[in-house]
C-alpha cells in the first residue's frame, strides 16, 4: 500500500469531516470563558476564569458530579463480572441458541435509549423497585454489558485454545488457570472494556432519566440546565470538565488495546 | 515388545463420537514402557483424538484407557502424569521462557530456586541454554519448540505427548530435530508418544508404528513390518510409495492371485536385474531427477509402473530395458484385513 | 519422580468441567443471561404487552384489557405523521453520514500509518465518547441566532442567502435552530462516529493483495474502487447505518433542543408516558421502531453486517 499516495481531495475531504467533527466542541472550550452570560452571542465579549470559580462553588454540581462517578463504577464493576462471563462462554463453545445470545447481547445499544428506558421502568414498576440510585445502576449495567462484552469477546478469540490445555496439562487447576494464562492474556481487553463502560456511563442521559427517581447524575443536570438555563457559561464550564473527564478513559482504553495487540494470541 | 515391561498406555475397544461422526472407533492399542511410539495416519483418522485422549483433552465415549495400570477415562488432564508438546507449541506468550519452563512446578507449589534450577536443566537437555530472559515471541520456530519440549520434559512425565512435532519445520531442522528427539528418549527412557500424517517421520523416528485410518488402527508393528509388509492397500499407499497390483495383475509379475505391494526401490533396471528371480521386458516413459535416486515411469505388461534407479542411471524415454525383483518383493495382502 | 500425589489432593472441579463441558458453560452463562435475559428482555415484553391495552380517557386509568384500539390510535393521520417524519429523517441522516464518513474512514484506514493512525483513531473516538448533551449543546451555541453562523455568514455578506433558505417550505424554519435543517445538522454530528468506526474497520480488512491483484488485471484505480473495494466495505456502511437508523429513531432529545415544533417518534413516547399517563399508546410508539429495527437488523445479518460490529 502507498505510503501517501493519496489524492488531495481524499485528504481534504477527510480533514474536512475531521474538523466538523471537532469544531462545536472547541467552540464549547472557548464559550466556557466568556464574559457574557444572559446569551449565546459570538465573539464572545470578553474572556474570563470566573465561571470556573463559580462551579466550583456550587454543591448542586458536586452533588451530580459524586453520584455521576458512583453509578459510573459500580455499573462498569458489574458489566466488568457479566461480561467477561458471557465472552468466554460465547467465544469458544457451540451450543443451540448462540447466535441468539449473541444478538441479546447487542440488543441493549441496538434498541434506542428511550425503548430501553421505558421497558426498564415498567419493569421495576412491577417489581415494585422505587427509583434510587439502585435502578439507575442497573439500567447503566445493562448496556455496560454490552461494551465489556465485546471487548472481551474478541479478545477471547485471539487467545489460542491451547494454551489453556497446555496450562491444563502441565498440571494447573482451573483457578491457577485463569490467574496466570487466561487473565494475562485478556486483562488489557478487560481493562479497555471497563474504561470505555465507565465513560458509556458517565455520559448517559436517556436511560438514565427513566430509572433515576429525583436523583441527578451529571447528564441529567445538564440536562436541566438546557432547557432551563440558570447561569450558561456555568453549564459550559461543566461540559468542558466532562469532555476533561472522559477523555481520559478513552486514551487509557485506546493505549491499552493497541498495545495489547502485539501480547496475546497464539505462540507460534 | 517383551512382555516384562510394563504397559505405559493401553486402549480397550476405545471409541469417540462426536454425534453421528466417529472420529475412534474401537481402538485397541498397547504401548510399553519406555517405546518411541508413533501415531501415523492421514488427517481425521483418528490419531489425533486418540493423542488428545491419553491426555485428558477427550474423553472416550466407549472403552477403558489405562495409563501405567490406572484408569484414565474421567481423570482431567492436570491429574494424570503425562505431559505434552502441542503442535503450535502454545508457549505463554506473556512469560519468559524460564517461566514457561517453569510453570508446571510452578502450579505444583515447587519454591523458586528450586524450579529455576530445574528449569534450567531442562533447558540445557535440550540445547537451549541462556535463553532464560528472552520471550517466546524473540524466539525462532525451532527454538520455540525445544522450550516446549523442555516444558513438559521438567516435570518427569511418565508418557510425553507430541503433536504433529515437526510440522512446521523446514528439512533441515526437521532432521536435526528428529536426531534430537531420539537422543533424549534413548537418555531419559521415557515412553515418547507421538502424531504424525509424515510417514517418512514415523518410520525414522518410532520403535513401533500403528497406522490409523478412519477412526481405526488397520497396522501396528515395527517400521520395517509396515513397509516391507503392509497388510492392506491402504498402508501399502500411505507408507511409502508402492506398487499396487490388483489380482488379475499380479500373476504376471510373478506373483499370486491376490492385492499385491511391490515397492520402487525393489525394481532393477538393466545389468542388476540378470541377479533377480523375476525378468521382465520393460519400456521406459519418464524419468525424475530427485538427488540421490531417478524416479523412473517403466511399462511392464501393460502396466505403468514405478521404480528407483540410482542417479547414474540415466536411460532415454522409450528404451526398452530388462527389469527385474526378487520373488520376497512381492507382498501379497487383502483389500483389507489380515497378512497372507 | 513424580509429584503426582500432591496433584491428586487437589480439585476434582476440573475432572467435572472435562466430564461436563455443558455444565461449565451453564454455569458461565447464567448469570449475564439472567441479567439480559429476565430483566432486560422480559421488560421488553411487558412493554409490548402494554400496547394492547388502553387507556380510559374519563379517569385517566390503564385498562388491562386486550384490545387493538390503542393500535388504531397509532393510525390516526396526526400519529402517522410524527412516525413518517422520524422514519425519513432516519433515512436521510444515514445516507448523509455515510457520504461523510467515507473519506475520514477511507483514509484512515489506507493511507495513515503508524503515528497518524494512532491520531486518527483518537481524533475520532474523542467526539463518540463526549458526552452527548455537551455535543448537543456546542450545536445549540452554534446555530443559535446571534451565535456564530450569523457572524460567519455576516463577515462573508451572504445573509441574504440565508434568509433565503429559511424560507423555504419544508427544510427552512424561523431560523436554523428552529428547523428541520438544524435537526438533520445535529443527527448527522452526533451520530458520524457511529458510521466511522465500522466502516474503517472493514475497510481496513479489504486485503491488500485483492487490490493488487485487480491492478493486475488492469483496472483503473476507480474501477478498484467500484468493484472490488465498495462492496467489501459495504458490511461496513450497513453496520454503522443501524447505529445512526436507530440512534435517531429513538431520540427525543436533540429534536427538542435543535429544531421545530413537529414532535418525533422519541418524543411522541416521552410525551405520551410523561403527563398524559397514557403508557400504552406510548407503548405502540414504540414498538414501531423496534419492528423497524427487527426488520433492519435481519437485513443487516444478511448483509454480513454482525461481522463488522
Amino acid at each position: 500500500m502507498r505510503s501517501d499516495g493519496s489524492s488531495l481531495l481524499l485528504k481534504l475531504s477527510a480533514i474536512g469531516g475531521l474538523v466538523f467533527l471537532h469544531g462545536p466542541l472547541a467552540i464549547i472550550v472557548v464559550y466556557a470563558f466568556t464574559t457574557e452570560d444572559k446569551s449565546y452571542q459570538f465573539p464572545p465579549p470578553g474572556l474570563t476564569l470566573h465561571w470556573f470559580s463559580v462551579a466550583w462553588g456550587r454543591s448542586d454540581i458536586w452533588a451530580a458530579l459524586t453520584l455521576s462517578l458512583n453509578v459510573a463504577l459500580v455499573a462498569t464493576g458489574l458489566a466488568l463480572v457479566l461480561g467477561t462471563f458471557a465472552a468466554a462462554a460465547l467465544s469458544r463453545a457451540k451450543f443451540w441458541g448462540r447466535d441468539n445470545v449473541s444478538l441479546l447481547l447487542i440488543l441493549p445499544i441496538a434498541l434506542p435509549g428511550i425503548i430501553t428506558g421505558i421497558a426498564l421502568r415498567s419493569a421495576f414498576n412491577l417489581m415494585d423497585l422505587p427509583y434510587s440510585v439502585f435502578t439507575i445502576v442497573l439500567g447503566h449495567a445493562t448496556f455496560c454489558i454490552v461494551v465489556v462484552y465485546n471487548n472481551a469477546v474478541a479478545r477471547f478469540r485471539r487467545l489460542s485454545p491451547s494454551l489453556v490445555e497446555a496450562s491444563f496439562d502441565l498440571g494447573a487447576d482451573a483457578f491457577q488457570t485463569f490467574r496466570y494464562v487466561v487473565l494475562p492474556n485478556i486483562g488489557t481487553a478487560l481493562l479497555a472494556g471497563g474504561m470505555l463502560a465507565f465513560a458509556l456511563s458517565f455520559d448517559e442521559v436517556i436511560v438514565t432519566t427513566f430509572t433515576a427517581g429525583q436523583q441527578t447524575t451529571l447528564p441529567i443536570w445538564m440536562l436541566n440546565e438546557l432547557v432551563r438555563p440558570r447561569e450558561r457559561p456555568v453549564t459550559n464550564v461543566v461540559a468542558v470538565l466532562v469532555m476533561a473527564v472522559t477523555f481520559f478513559p478513552i486514551l487509557a482504553a485506546y493505549w491499552l488495546t493497541r498495545e495489547g495487540e502485539h501480547v496475546a494470541g497464539g505462540s507460534r | 515388545m517383551t512382555s516384562t515391561s510394563a504397559t505405559a498406555v493401553l486402549f480397550q475397544n476405545v471409541s469417540r463420537h462426536f454425534g453421528t461422526v466417529r472420529a475412534v472407533d474401537g481402538v485397541d492399542l498397547k504401548i510399553g514402557q519406555g517405546e518411541f511410539f508413533a501415531m501415523l495416519g492421514p488427517s481425521g483418522s483418528g490419531k489425533t483424538t486418540c493423542l488428545r485422549m491419553i491426555a485428558g483433552f477427550e474423553q472416550p465415549t466407549a472403552g477403558h484407557v489405562e495409563i501405567f495400570g490406572e484408569t484414565a477415562e474421567g481423570l482431567a488432564p492436570n491429574r494424570r502424569d503425562v505431559n505434552t508438546v502441542f503442535q503450535d507449541y502454545a508457549l505463554f506468550p506473556h512469560m519468559t521462557v524460564l517461566d514457561n519452563v517453569a510453570y508446571g512446578l510452578m502450579v505444583r507449589g515447587v519454591q523458586r530456586t528450586e524450579r529455576e534450577r530445574r528449569a534450567r536443566e531442562a533447558l540445557s537437555l535440550v540445547q537451549l541454554e541462556g535463553m532464560d530472559a528472552r520471550r517466546p515471541a524473540q524466539l525462532s520456530g525451532g527454538q520455540r519448540q525445544r522450550v516446549a519440549l523442555a516444558r513438559a520434559l521438567v516435570n518427569r512425565p511418565k508418557v510425553l505427548l507430541l503433536d504433529e512435532p515437526l510440522g512446521a519445520l523446514d528439512l533441515k531442522l526437521r532432521e536435526e530435530m528428529q536426531e534430537e528427539l531420539r537422543r533424549l528418549h534413548k537418555q531419559l527412557g521415557l515412553t515418547f508418544v507421538f502424531v504424525t500424517h509424515d510417514q517418512g517421520e514415523a518410520l525414522s523416528m518410532a520403535d513401533r508404528v500403528a497406522v490409523f485410518n478412519k477412526g481405526r488402527i488397520v497396522q501396528v508393528g515395527t517400521p520395517e513390518d509396515i513397509y516391507q509388509r503392509p497388510t492392506t492397500r491402504f498402508v501399502a499407499d500411505f507408507v511409502g510409495s508402492s506398487n499396487v497390483l490388483t489380482p488379475d495383475q499380479a500373476p504376471r509379475f510373478g506373483g499370486i492371485s491376490r492385492w499385491t505391494s511391490l515397492r520402487p526401490e525393489t525394481i532393477l533396471i538393466g545389468a542388476a536385474a540378470d541377479a533377480m528371480d523375476i525378468r521382465q521386458a520393460g519400456e521406459v516413459i519418464d524419468q525424475q531427477f530427485q538427488g540421490a535416486m531417478r524416479k523412473t515411469l517403466l511399462k511392464i505388461n501393460g502396466l505403468e509402473v514405478w521404480a528407483m534407479a540410482p542417479a547414474s542411471q540415466t536411460l532415454g524415454v522409450g528404451q526398452a530395458v530388462t527389469v527385474g525383483w526378487s520373488q520376497s518383493a512381492l507382498h501379497a495382502m487383502d483389500g483389507e484385513g489380515n497378512d497372507v | 519422580m513424580s509429584d503426582l500425589a500432591l496433584r491428586r489432593r487437589g480439585s476434582s472441579l476440573l475432572d467435572a468441567v472435562y466430564r461436563r463441558p455443558r455444565l461449565f458453560l451453564t454455569l458461565l452463562l447464567t448469570p449475564p443471561l439472567l441479567w439480559l435475559g429476565v430483566v432486560y428482555l422480559g421488560s421488553l415484553f411487558a412493554l409490548l404487552a402494554q400496547s394492547f391495552f388502553s387507556l380510559d380517557d374519563f379517569s385517566g386509568v390503564i385498562v388491562r384489557e386486550f384490545t387493538l384500539s390503542t393500535w388504531m390510535q397509532l393510525m390516526a393521520p396526526a400519529n402517522l405523521d410524527v412516525i413518517i417524519r422520524t422514519v425519513l429523517m432516519a433515512a436521510l441522516v444515514t445516507v448523509a453520514d455515510a457520504i461523510m464518513a467515507f473519506p475520514i474512514a477511507y483514509y484512515a484506514a489506507r493511507y495513515a500509518r503508524g503515528p497518524m493512525k494512532a491520531a486518527f483513531y483518537l481524533l475520532v473516538m474523542m467526539p463518540l465518547w463526549s458526552n452527548y448533551l455537551v455535543k448537543v449543546y456546542a450545536w445549540k451555541l452554534i446555530l443559535a441566532r446571534e451565535g456564530i453562523y450569523t457572524w460567519i455568514l455576516d463577515k462573508l455578506g451572504i445573509e441574504a442567502l440565508l434568509d433565503w433558505y429559511l424560507s423555504l417550505p419544508v427544510i427552512g424554519g424561523p431560523s436554523l435552530s428552529a428547523s428541520y435543517t438544524g435537526t438533520f445538522i445535529v443527527f448527522c454530528y452526533v451520530w458520524l462516529p457511529y458510521m466511522i468506526l465500522p466502516l474503517q474497520a472493514a475497510l481496513e480488512r479489504v486485503p491488500s493483495n485483492l487490490i493488487e491483484a485487480s491492478a493486475d488485471l488492469g483496472a483503473s484505480p476507480g474501477a478498484t474502487f467500484r468493484h472490488v473495494i465498495l462492496p467489501l466495505a459495504f458490511p461496513g456502511v450497513v453496520a454503522g447505518s443501524i447505529f445512526t437508523f436507530s440512534l435517531t429513531l429513538g431520540d427525543y432529545i436533540i429534536p427538542q433542543i435543535v429544531g421545530g415544533s413537529q414532535y418525533y417518534l422519541g418524543q411522541a413516547v416521552y410525551a405520551q408516558q410523561g403527563t398524559a399517563g397514557n403508557i400504552p399508546l406510548a407503548a405502540a410508539f414504540s414498538v414501531v421502531p423496534i419492528l423497524i429495527m427487527g426488520v433492519y437488523l435481519t437485513f443487516a445479518r444478511k448483509l454480513g453486517a454482525f461481522d463488522a460490529l
